[in-house]
């Protein structure tokens, strides 16, 4: 069996009589990215800090990529970008890939080309002389990505990787991780940005209060795919459009559930087709926003099922 | 502990004091100062002449003004050297860059011994050229040169070196100012109790002067500025003072002796001490 990138239970964080992680079971395979989300104070930079040993567990058991928390073998293969940092200002981009292409121990000969992979990954190969102190803050964020990309670690941590990025960075952030995940890299992804993570991750796992509330695929999370239509002048036969799946009438809605996504373009065309006049076309499925605040406030009245 | 990754850290660490103004600004101001030195020695010893004092008091005379701007020197020094290495550890810790750097396969005492290495390495060298820039300008100034020049300069790094590994290690629980403040305290209190271990003994006040040998084995600043003004004191002023009796010799500018060898030997231990007890304390660190 391959061994897992992350695999916690019951891992426990008290700081004298608070607890900031009441108990954490995660598991995150190979290759594969998890999203790791909850609302400030939830204990997600806890268990960050937790797996990568800068901070002792008070109680439960893990391990990363195979070793105990905090080993230092492990920690040779782990790259991560912490949530609020600031690289040294007086240091070039350059210096800071050296600072910790020296500190993970990457061979001296292999550290040119490394630098220029990763700089090129994320867009400032032509600002690595550049101190650091004259970078934007997204800028920074970018040369947080490459320090964390450095040397191809079997697993990176990244705790609100894209928060000080415009869209076109987002967009070049999910292309970095999706570039990292092709090459057999393990992902937790720490956002807020829950579109983020619904596009990116196999897998999110929400934490409240310390503790896991909700866990699975997206799939498993935002239960089965469904299109909802606002259309008009349909015939009363209606068999063309139920090919496509079960239909049903929601406040004054045409409901297909379940439905393959990939499908919803030849559902329209279908509709036009019968004499319809399409007005909206909504993906039924919940959003993990909608999931997230159900999970964390409890369902809202009025909230669609 | 990992020397590869110490030497790393220590690295790191010249270049970031040597980018800073910091440096800058206190080599300026040494400049200035050796230049002060010399304007005001080169009147001393103009004044002298023409006021007839023969070579042997004005050897005395720009010896002592030479103890006194060590003794200014070696202040500025502490201070420097305290607020160096209060923030060295403790800001790395406030901006978050600390996370970043442990989260690689180091220990935590790396961090510790390579940021001490680093730091100990700028200020050993700023004491130790500084030093001779000032006894070089006044010997040429003069014709005047102490009897142990590497002796004074060397004790006068070490108290800096000192300094510093207290500041550091207060850092790596403390806020960089407030590490720096007691530190700063700290040298004061030494300088304080040495004077007062000096003057008690000229006194015969045993409990007094044992206050001032226990506060020298704990905070050895004083007992190494001894070593400074042993070093740069010509023989004729030792003489004169151990005729003077224990009086003369309660002098807080004056030492009969060097620091004894078991003391030396003492302070290394005790920056080994305090560094380990730094690194202790980093280790239990959350952060």
């Amino acid at each position: 069996m391959t061994e897992s990138a992350i695999e916690t239970r019951g891992l426990r964080k008290a700081y004298g009589s608070t607890i900031a992680l009441e108990s954490l079971d995660l598991r995150v395979g190979p290759g594969e990215v998890v999203g790791l989300l909850g609302p400030n104070g939830a204990g997600k930079t806890t268990s960050v800090k937790l797996l990568l040993g800068l901070a002792r567990k008070s109680g439960g058991e893990g391990t990363v990529l195979g070793r105990p928390l905090g080993d230092r073998g492990a920690r040779a293969r782990i790259g991560y970008l912490p949530e609020l940092f600031r690289y040294q200002a007086w240091l070039t981009a350059n210096e800071v890939l050296r600072l910790h292409a020296g500190l993970a121990g990457l061979p001296w000969p292999q550290q040119a080309g490394e630098f220029d992979r990763v700089l090129g990954l994320v867009g400032l190969a032509d600002r690595r002389t550049d101190r650091v102190g004259g970078f934007s803050k997204g800028m920074q964020q970018r040369l947080g990505l490459a320090v964390a990309l450095l040397g191809d670690p079997a697993l990176v941590i990244l705790d609100e990787p894209t928060s000080a990025l415009d869209p076109v960075g987002r967009d070049d952030v999910r292309a970095i991780i999706r570039h990292a995940q092709s090459r057999g890299t393990a992902v937790l992804l720490n956002s807020h940005l829950l579109g983020e993570v619904e596009r990116l991750c196999d897998r999110a796992v929400i934490v409240n209060k310390g503790r896991v509330v909700a866990s699975g695929t997206l799939e498993e999370l935002l239960g089965e795919s469904a299109v909802r239509l606002r259309v008009t002048g349909l015939p009363d036969d209606r068999t063309p459009l139920a090919a496509f799946g079960p239909l049903a009438d929601e406040d004054g809605w045409l409901v297909i559930r379940p439905v393959d996504p990939e499908r919803v373009p030849d559902i329209v065309a279908t509709a036009v087709a019968m004499g319809g006049r399409v007005h909206a076309v909504d993906p039924g499925r919940m959003t993990l926003e909608e999931l997230f605040l159900d999970v964390i406030r409890g369902p809202a009245p009025g909230d669609r099922p | 502990m990992n020397p590869r990754i110490v030497l790393v850290i220590a690295q790191l660490t010249i270049r970031e004091i040597s980018r800073r103004r910091i440096l800058w600004v206190l080599t300026i101001l040494s400049l200035v100062s050796v230049a002060l030195v010399g304007w005001g020695v080169s009147r001393l010893v103009g004044l002298s002449r023409e006021n007839d004092v023969n070579a042997y008091e004005l050897e005395i005379g720009v010896s002592q003004i030479l103890i006194l701007i060590a003794f200014m020197f070696s202040f500025v020094l502490a201070m420097s050297a305290a607020f160096l290495a209060a923030p060295a550890i403790a800001s790395d810790v406030e901006t978050g860059t600390v996370l970043a750097m442990l989260a690689r396969p180091m220990h935590r005492a790396d961090l510790v011994v390579g940021r001490w290495l680093g730091l100990g390495i700028i200020v050993a060298a700023y004491a130790a050229g500084s030093g001779l820039l000032a006894i070089g300008v006044v010997r040429f100034i003069s014709d005047y040169s102490p009897p142990s020049t590497a002796v004074a300069l060397g004790f006068l790094a070490f108290q800096a070196v000192a300094v510093m590994t207290a500041a550091l290690a207060l850092g790596t629980r403390l806020p960089g100012i407030a590490a720096g403040a007691v530190t700063v305290v700290l040298f004061g209190l030494g300088w304080f109790t040495g004077v007062l271990g000096s003057l008690s003994n000229a006194f015969g006040v045993k409990s007094l002067a044992g206050l001032g040998d226990v506060f020298r084995l704990l905070f050895p600043t004083d007992g190494l500025w001894r070593g400074v003004i042993y070093g740069l004191e010509p023989s004729q002023v030792v003489v004169a003072t151990e005729q003077g009796g224990r009086v003369a010799q309660s002098n807080p500018f004056f030492a009969d002796a060097p620091p004894p060898m078991a003391f030396i030997v003492w302070c290394v231990v005790w920056v080994v001490l305090v560094l380990a007890l730094g690194a202790w304390l980093f280790r239990r660190r959350e952060l």
